[in-house]
């Protein structure tokens, strides 16, 4: 690893004036890409700025219709959180799909949003059931904060403070795994939620996640797997690696809406 | 850039001076000399490096030692009692030869303590899922899923093992 300047700011704002006073700074939340990427050599940043220290970051709360996570907060948490279970039983069960055990430890969902890995597991979430991004300048809609590979709509200087999750009528999600890492082959979030039904796909797209309309509007009008069943996702656009081909997630994607589905009614 | 760490490691308040790239794998191998916890890849994978921070295992290989700064960490060498007595899961592990070259040895048993701390009847699924991240070269895993299961067992009923 490259050295650096470690700083721990006390609020949002000191972060964010640390981020704007650095050469090159990075936040700093579980460290489970970051610090990985770093001991690659893969990145290079002057200093981190460690948000552990920052009050009020972390935590679940649950106001009506609405389920707020703090950005520090774990996968872990979400995963074994009675509030998450009961509002978003298929978010808790998201969230304890993630990596494995000690990932989950440390790992945030700030992080992982910030980060926008195209395999990773919470835009799957954050987009199929249009949530709310929350930075300490904005609020950002899910359907315009994600914009590509780890392309999100966050400045530089901008720091995610939670993320506000509308509280579904039912909701599922089901993954494909990666055997080794179990970051997501494919992994479909489906929910009905605010009168809509919407389907949000990781793992796949060649410019990270993204929604299926064609799947959405058959489950509008009848939220069952079979409703779904013809619907065919095009290869066009999607990755093709060792693990899996384009065809092959084409498939998936399929397989997995219905299995999601399935998961929300079951 | 130099920090001043501190923090209880094995009940013993410790400090140092270290760069802020210093891992915590390597404050406790390199600066404490406990050389249980074992690096076993440079990927964040393998789970030889698992110690316990404040009472959750977490990946030493991946994490700053100015992040576990006030914490309280367990590694291997913290797990029998003062007198030597081993801990249930070591024993476990001991009983069931859940290890071969024991290189994974340290991590596994550090994960699967945190595990029965969680879950403190898992069924051999909840184990072998459990243990996702850690990973054995030598022993096919069967033995480490029985000695799990075992050391759950015990530590459930502490008198009945007398
Ligand atoms: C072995 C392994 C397996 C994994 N498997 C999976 C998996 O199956 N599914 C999955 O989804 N993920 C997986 N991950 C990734 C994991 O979920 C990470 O925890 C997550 O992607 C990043 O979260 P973090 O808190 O660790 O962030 P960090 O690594 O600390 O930071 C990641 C990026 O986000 C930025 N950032 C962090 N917090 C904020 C914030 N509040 N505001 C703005 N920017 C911020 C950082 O500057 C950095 O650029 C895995 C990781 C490992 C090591
Ligand atoms: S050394 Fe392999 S996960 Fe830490
Ligand atoms: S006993 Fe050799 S790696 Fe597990």
């Amino acid at each position: 690893m490259y050295a650096f300047d470690y700083t721990r700011p006390a609020s949002v704002a000191d972060a964010v004036a640390a981020l704007r006073s650095a050469e090159d700074g990075k936040l700093l939340a579980g460290g489970m890409t970051l610090l990985a990427t770093m001991k690659q050599r893969l990145a290079q940043p002057s200093h981190l700025i460690d948000l552990r220290a920052v009050p009020g970051l972390s935590g679940i709360a649950r106001d009506g219709a609405t389920l707020t996570i703090g950005a520090t907060t774990t996968h872990a948490a979400v995963a074994d959180s009675g509030e998450v279970r009961a509002a978003i039983p298929a978010l808790a069960h998201l969230a304890s799909q993630i990596g494995d055990a000690q990932v989950r430890n440390c790992g945030t969902i700030g992080g992982s949003v910030a980060n926008d890995d195209p395999t990773a597991d919470y835009p799957a979430a954050v987009l199929g059931l249009g949530a709310t991004v929350v930075t300490d300048r904005r609020r950002i809609a899910a359907d315009d904060y994600f914009q590509g590979l780890f392309e999100t709509a966050l400045e530089e200087d901008e720091v995610i403070t939670a993320v506000s999750f509308p509280v579904p009528a039912r909701a599922g999600y089901a993954k494909f795994p990666n055997p080794a890492s179990r970051y997501a082959v494919v992994g479909v979030f489906v929910a009905a939620v605010g009168g809509a039904v919407r389907v949000a796909v990781t793992g796949a797209g060649q410019s990270g996640v993204f929604r299926v309309a064609a799947m959405e509007q058959a489950l509008a009008a009848s939220f069952t797997p079979e409703a779904i069943a013809d619907i065919a996702v095009p290869a066009g656009g999607l990755n093709g690696d060792i693990h899996a081909s384009a065809e092959y997630r084409a498939h998936l994607v399929g397989v997995m809406a219905r299995r999601a589905v399935a998961a929300a009614i079951g | 850039m130099t920090l001043t760490v501190s923090m209880t490691v094995n009940g013993k308040a410790v400090s140092r001076d270290v760069e802020p790239r210093t891992l915590l794998v390597h404050l406790l191998r390199e600066h404490l000399g406990l050389t249980g916890t074992h690096v076993g890849c440079d990927t964040s994978q393998c789970g030889a490096c698992v110690v316990h921070v404040d009472g959750r295992s977490v990946k030493s290989c991946t994490m700053l030692a100015a992040q576990a700064d006030g914490a309280s960490v367990t590694t291997i060498e913290g797990l029998a009692a003062a007198d030597g007595t081993l801990h249930p899961m070591q024993e476990a592990f001991r009983n069931n030869h859940g290890l071969q070259c024991g290189f994974c040895t340290p991590g596994m048993v550090m994960s699967a303590v945190d595990l029965v701390r969680t879950n403190p009847d898992p069924s051999e699924h909840e184990v072998r899922t459990w243990l996702e991240g850690n990973i054995c070269r030598c022993t096919g895993y069967h033995n480490i899923v029985k000695a799990v299961l075992e050391a759950a067992r015990t530590m459930r009923q502490p008198a009945a093992a007398e």
